[in-house]
């Protein structure tokens, strides 16, 4: 195992090493829209504290994130925003879909509400809830982290 | 009348239940026409020589209301603002209404609904707006608050408000064709799936439905 | 307009690619001055916009020279969807438009559909209703202050005012099941009445809040880096305010004294002994005290509510008893056959109001909160226009923060404390 040299190293295949770094640093790109948003907010305060699952650092440039939440109603003129954010993000890249307007239109169907973000972007962990309290966002979030754990890292470079 | 109903997608129980109340509901309605002497708004009107513009004057469960006709409605609300009996200041909302579900002539209502910060009252103002014509003046001029709400009517009622500097759509996108809040717009969005009507939804006689 | 009319209109030079997403950088020689003007889009997925809020800046140098604010990103079609929905099913789309305040939109709501069915509520149900409505504002400005602070540079704010609004979540939860959107308020009164132990808990906090407020002044209120962010910046007349239609704390740091819980007062506010907060200067300093001055009278407010409904006693009743409007209780479907009967009718159909409207008004966290409900006689709302206060409020941005730097956009646009759900609907 090499434990007898000085400096000390250990053996472990290339995908164990490349999920658990992935898995443990999930930066979210801040995609609030309505009321989820401030659900998302909540899970990153002191009391909810998403931070113990290596979540909590909120990026506003896409460029920097993994993991865009959609908090809140997609309607059709902010739709082409979230593509196109979406498309900013470098992979490995993965979705939250949060609330239930997010995940299939909510109580609003109707002429101006995107029925279902994942019309435009794919979406890996839908969360119920008219808001999800934050435990339930927190709860995806480690659900997520299984999904990645499960992957096989150079699907996704 | 069968035609009005169609095109705001009504069925027949629910006309029936409308037809029912209205019958029943007349004689509930505490409903008194104003006068000069009991409104002072409608007397500043006539003092300011838009005593023949005031279509209809009520009083609603306690609320004024004053039906207009469109063509001197910046004069009207002129004088709402600047005489001393009134001084409704502050626009607390411009709104639209389309009257299709009604029967009644004509079929658009702009509705100012304005507050007095010195006498602390309230009144809604109606300018009567033409299916033919959907126009009416802006009042922007008066309160420049009035662009925004006067932007989304435009929007979402498709009425135009001659000498607004920046009409343009607020709420949809600038492509967007329609006025959404239109009685003869279609409500939208995607029929919702039930087991019942999967193979309609799917359109192939073929798929099993999920849940047998 | 968009981004390319905008810089084709004002200069005749330059294009834009017109996406309207992300920071998009643009640079022109306006033709008159030659001087370099730059314009920036900020928004509509921009941290410190509050939402999906877009601004189209042009900037000279730091200096702002023109502000549009682009909405609509968050149009829900609420309006039109309470029309296809019957009047007690339509309540709940009133959580969802203004999603910091729902407790008032529940009220203004149920005020305008009871003033058309003309049913009085029990006593105990008004103060019911006033002990939440300013729970919810304080709720809502400790949120505001959160973020406002959060956008100004001072982060630990953020989390004590996040600590205390959870505790009143806690409050709502107790009381309905749901952190949020309770929709307990319904026309006809409340829900229900409040569950054992929760006045109890109400009074923890009423006797925990104050300690806290004075905490949250030790951190801004005397901090030079706060005064320096906020004092004398995003000034309106209050002439200009007024014409605007401003509305709420933004209106009274103008110093004009509007307050609908003293002007028209509903829900028995008039029995409430409470004072108006009013500013001077109308800059973001004087909005933040004015808001930290209604957290100690929203305490006031709640202190007298929880004695008037402790006085009542917990049998009071806090619905109205006309069986029109109000389902009868679970207990009576047992023994009377007219009950059953209102209570199918009621969970099927739904009541009727005469042909009519009404407005029920009520003062919200950032203004005046307004449903013009129009019945023609069916089940469902004819019509239902929800009055936005942060509409009439951003609507007066430009205003404040043209001729300013662009780092005060942003404690201006946190200083008016808006909503997009309010403002696009």
């Amino acid at each position: 195992m090499g434990l007898e040299t000085e400096a000390g190293f250990m053996t472990a295949s290339l995908n164990k090493i490349v999920n658990w770094a992935r898995r443990n640093s999930l930066w979210p790109a801040t995609f609030g829209l309505a009321c989820c948003a401030i659900e998302m907010m909540a899970s990153t305060d002191s009391r909810f504290d998403m931070s113990r699952f290596g979540s909590e650092a909120f990026r506003a440039s896409p460029r920097q994130a993994d993991v865009m939440i959609v908090a809140g109603r997609v309607c059709k003129k902010m739709a082409p925003v979230l593509r196109q954010v979406y498309d900013q993000m470098p992979e490995p890249k993965w979705v939250i879909a949060m609330g239930d307007c997010a995940s299939n239109g909510g109580v609003f169907n109707n002429y101006a509400v995107v029925q279902g973000v994942d019309q435009i972007v794919p979406v890996d962990i839908y969360v119920p809830g008219c808001p999800p309290s934050p435990d339930a966002l927190i709860y995806a979030v480690m659900q997520l982290q299984k999904k990645v754990d499960n992957a096989v890292f150079s699907d996704r470079y | 009348m069968v035609d009005t109903d169609v095109r705001l997608g009504l069925s027949g129980s629910d006309l029936a239940i409308r037809d029912r109340q209205f019958k029943a509901d007349v004689a509930r309605l505490d409903e008194s026409n104003l006068t000069p002497d009991t409104s002072a708004e409608f007397k500043a009107l006539v003092d300011g020589g838009l005593g023949d513009e005031i279509v209809i004057a009520k009083r609603f469960r306690g609320q004024d209301f004053l039906t207009v006709k469109k063509e001197r409605i910046v004069d009207i609300l002129t004088v709402m603002r600047d005489d001393p009996e009134c001084r409704f200041n502050l626009i607390s909302d411009i709104l639209g209404l389309d009257l299709l579900g009604f029967d009644r002539e004509p079929r658009y209502e702009v509705v100012y609904s304005l507050y007095s910060i010195p006498h602390q009252k309230r009144i809604v103002v109606k300018a009567q707006v033409d299916e033919d014509d959907p126009s009416i003046d802006t009042a922007s001029g008066v309160w420049i608050g009035a662009e925004w709400p006067e932007r989304e009517i435009y929007d979402l009622f498709g009425i135009t408000f001659v000498g607004h500097g920046d009409l343009r759509r607020i709420m949809m996108p600038d492509d967007w064709v329609g006025h959404p809040l239109r009685k003869d717009y279609p409500l939208g969005g995607e029929e919702v799936e039930f087991s019942h009507n999967v193979r309609d939804r799917v359109g192939a006689e073929d798929t099993p439905s999920p849940l047998f | 307009m968009s981004v390319t009319q905008l810089a084709t209109t004002s200069s005749g030079l330059v294009r834009a690619r017109d996406i309207p997403g992300g920071i998009e950088l643009e640079r022109y020689l306006d033709p008159e001055t030659e001087q370099e003007t730059l314009t920036i889009n900020m928004g509509p997925q921009h941290p410190s916009t509050h939402g999906v809020l877009r601004l189209v800046l042009e900037l000279d140098g730091e200096t702002v020279v023109k502000c549009t604010p682009h909405i609509g990103y968050l149009h829900t079609g609420i309006e039109k969807t309470m029309e296809n929905l019957s009047y007690y099913k339509a309540l709940v789309l009133t959580d969802r438009e203004d999603y910091l305040s729902n407790l008032c939109n529940n009220l203004a709501y149920s005020l305008a559909v009871e003033k058309l069915m003309q049913v009085e509520i029990p006593k105990k149900g008004q103060y019911m209703r006033v002990l939440l409505n300013e729970l919810e504002r304080i709720a809502s400005h400790l949120l505001w202050l959160g973020t406002h602070a959060l956008d100004i540079g001072a982060m630990s704010v953020f989390f004590y005012c996040w600590q205390d609004r959870d505790r009143v979540l806690e409050i709502k939860e107790h009381l309905s099941g749901v952190r949020t959107k309770t929709s307990w308020i319904c026309p006809g009164g409340l829900r229900g009445d409040a569950p054992t132990g929760w006045m109890t808990r109400v009074k923890e906090f009423l006797d925990y809040f104050p300690a806290r407020i004075e905490l949250y002044e030790t951190l801004l209120t005397n901090n030079p880096i706060w005064i320096e962010r906020t004092r004398g910046v995003g000034v309106i007349s209050a002439e200009d305010a007024i014409a605007f239609g401003m509305g709420g704390p933004s209106l009274r740091a103008c110093g004009i004294n509007l307050d609908l819980r003293k002007a028209e007062p509903y829900s028995s506010y008039e029995e409430f002994d409470f004072d108006v907060a009013v500013g001077t200067y109308s800059d973001v300093y004087d909005r933040y005290r004015v808001r930290i001055e209604e957290f100690r009278q929203s305490l006031r407010i709640c202190q007298q509510a929880w004695d008037k409904i402790t006085a009542l006693g917990p049998n009071a009743p806090v619905r109205t008893p006309d069986r029109k409007i109000s389902p009868p209780p679970r207990a009576e479907l047992d023994t009377s056959m007219e009950a059953l009967i209102h209570h199918f009718k009621l969970f099927t159909e739904g009541f009727h109001p005469p042909v009519g409207e009404a407005i029920g008004a009520v003062e919200g966290p950032r203004g005046e909160k307004a449903y013009y409900v129009v019945s023609d006689g069916s089940n469902k709302p004819y019509r239902a226009k929800i009055k936005g206060p942060s509409f009439y409020n951003l609507q007066a941005l430009p205003r404040m923060c043209e001729g300013r730097m662009v780092a005060d956009t942003v404690a201006v646009i946190g200083s008016i404390d808006i909503v997009l759900g309010d403002i696009d609907r």
